[in-house]
């Protein structure tokens, strides 16, 4: 199935959960600061392990940036 | 001498808060907070960059900085409100720099979608501490829904023009009881130390620190500048006149021709 995470398209298998999508988008890059929308909505820390993403879902994974 | 700092309960050792945007490197960045003598610094929420090296969180806990996340780069109440949002689950912080942009060119805050992010937030739980516009009844309506401080801007984020408005800070100072910080428009340490003159309980600057030449130099004279700033308001200032004041009285003058 498609999903789009942080506007690209990705192809991933179902039952694909928010904590494994998270994983691999993380390549080496730290994970300390991360919050994960779904949809547009939160998906808190805790349910990333058990919110399992649906064909055509837009993700976004977002770190601490520098910023005023 | 006692002077504490205080927003929604918690007690901040600085009154010099430090935006992260706008450093060459996170190295930059570090010596200049490190000089700044902050101990609290805002972020911003961005998509995750697999190769980016380093993190700003890593810096501001190795400098001993708390993270005041900001909602830059929202329009809408709606996005501002969904990134406050993320910004708490991400940082496990309920405090939250709220910026709604009316205006790509001035980056100017919009007053209405402002007021009602704010209003929602803080029925959410978070500590709002809100970019506005220089306007003393705006600041008196953000307050009144509850906002933890009011941060005017002194002129347009990254603009360095200054204080545009004293009259204005100064009347938003007079009519608030929360704590209200100077946001955006510092170009140099003159004009931090204006605003903390103006009644500025703190300021908050970004560009004229990270853009300076020297940040880590300009961090330091900032803090120096916002130190004897809040020095000069509590130890009052003489009134100004048109004709001079004699300071060395002309009694026991010598007649000498």
């Amino acid at each position: 199935m498609k999903i789009v995470v942080n506007g690209a398209e990705r192809e991933t298998g179902d039952a694909t959960t928010i904590a494994e999508i998270v994983e691999t988008e993380r390549g080496r890059s730290v994970m300390s600061g991360v919050a994960v929308a779904l949809n547009g909505e939160v998906v808190t820390r805790k349910a990333w392990g058990q919110t399992r993403v649906a064909n055509g879902d837009r993700i976004e994974i977002l770190v601490a940036t520098q910023g005023g | 001498m006692d002077d504490p700092f205080v927003i929604a309960g918690k007690e901040l050792t600085s009154r010099l808060v430090i935006g992260t945007g706008g450093a060459a490197s996170l190295e930059a960045l570090e010596q200049a907070v490190i000089a700044s003598g902050a101990d609290l610094a805002t972020v911003a929420l961005r998509r995750i960059d697999p190769h980016a090296r380093g993190s700003i969180v890593d810096v501001l806990r190795r400098t001993g900085c708390s993270m005041l996340p900001n909602t830059a780069g929202c329009f809408t109440a709606r996005d501002a409100i969904r990134t406050a949002k993320l910004a708490r689950e991400a940082f496990e912080t309920h405090w939250i720099k709220l910026e709604v942009i009316g205006d790509d060119r001035t980056l100017l805050p919009d007053a209405g979608e402002l007021l009602d992010a704010a209003e929602v937030l803080v029925n959410d739980g978070f500590v709002v501490l809100a970019y506005t516009n220089d306007d003393p009844v705006l600041a008196r309506r953000l307050e009144a829904v509850g906002c933890g401080a009011v941060m005017p801007l002194g002129s347009p984020i990254g603009s360095g023009m200054g204080i545009l408005n004293p009259y204005n800070i100064r009347m938003i100072v007079e009519g608030a009881s929360v704590p209200v910080i100077l946001d955006a428009g510092v170009g140099t340490a003159s004009d931090a130390a204006l605003a903390m003159e103006l009644g500025c309980d703190a300021v908050l600057l970004a560009s004229s620190v990270t853009r300076a030449r020297a940040p880590a130099v300009m961090a330091e004279a900032m803090r120096h500048a916002v130190e004897a700033g809040r020095l000069a308001r509590r130890a009052g200032r003489i009134p100004r006149r048109l004709y001079a004041e004699p300071s060395t009285t002309f009694e026991g003058l010598p007649e000498l021709d």
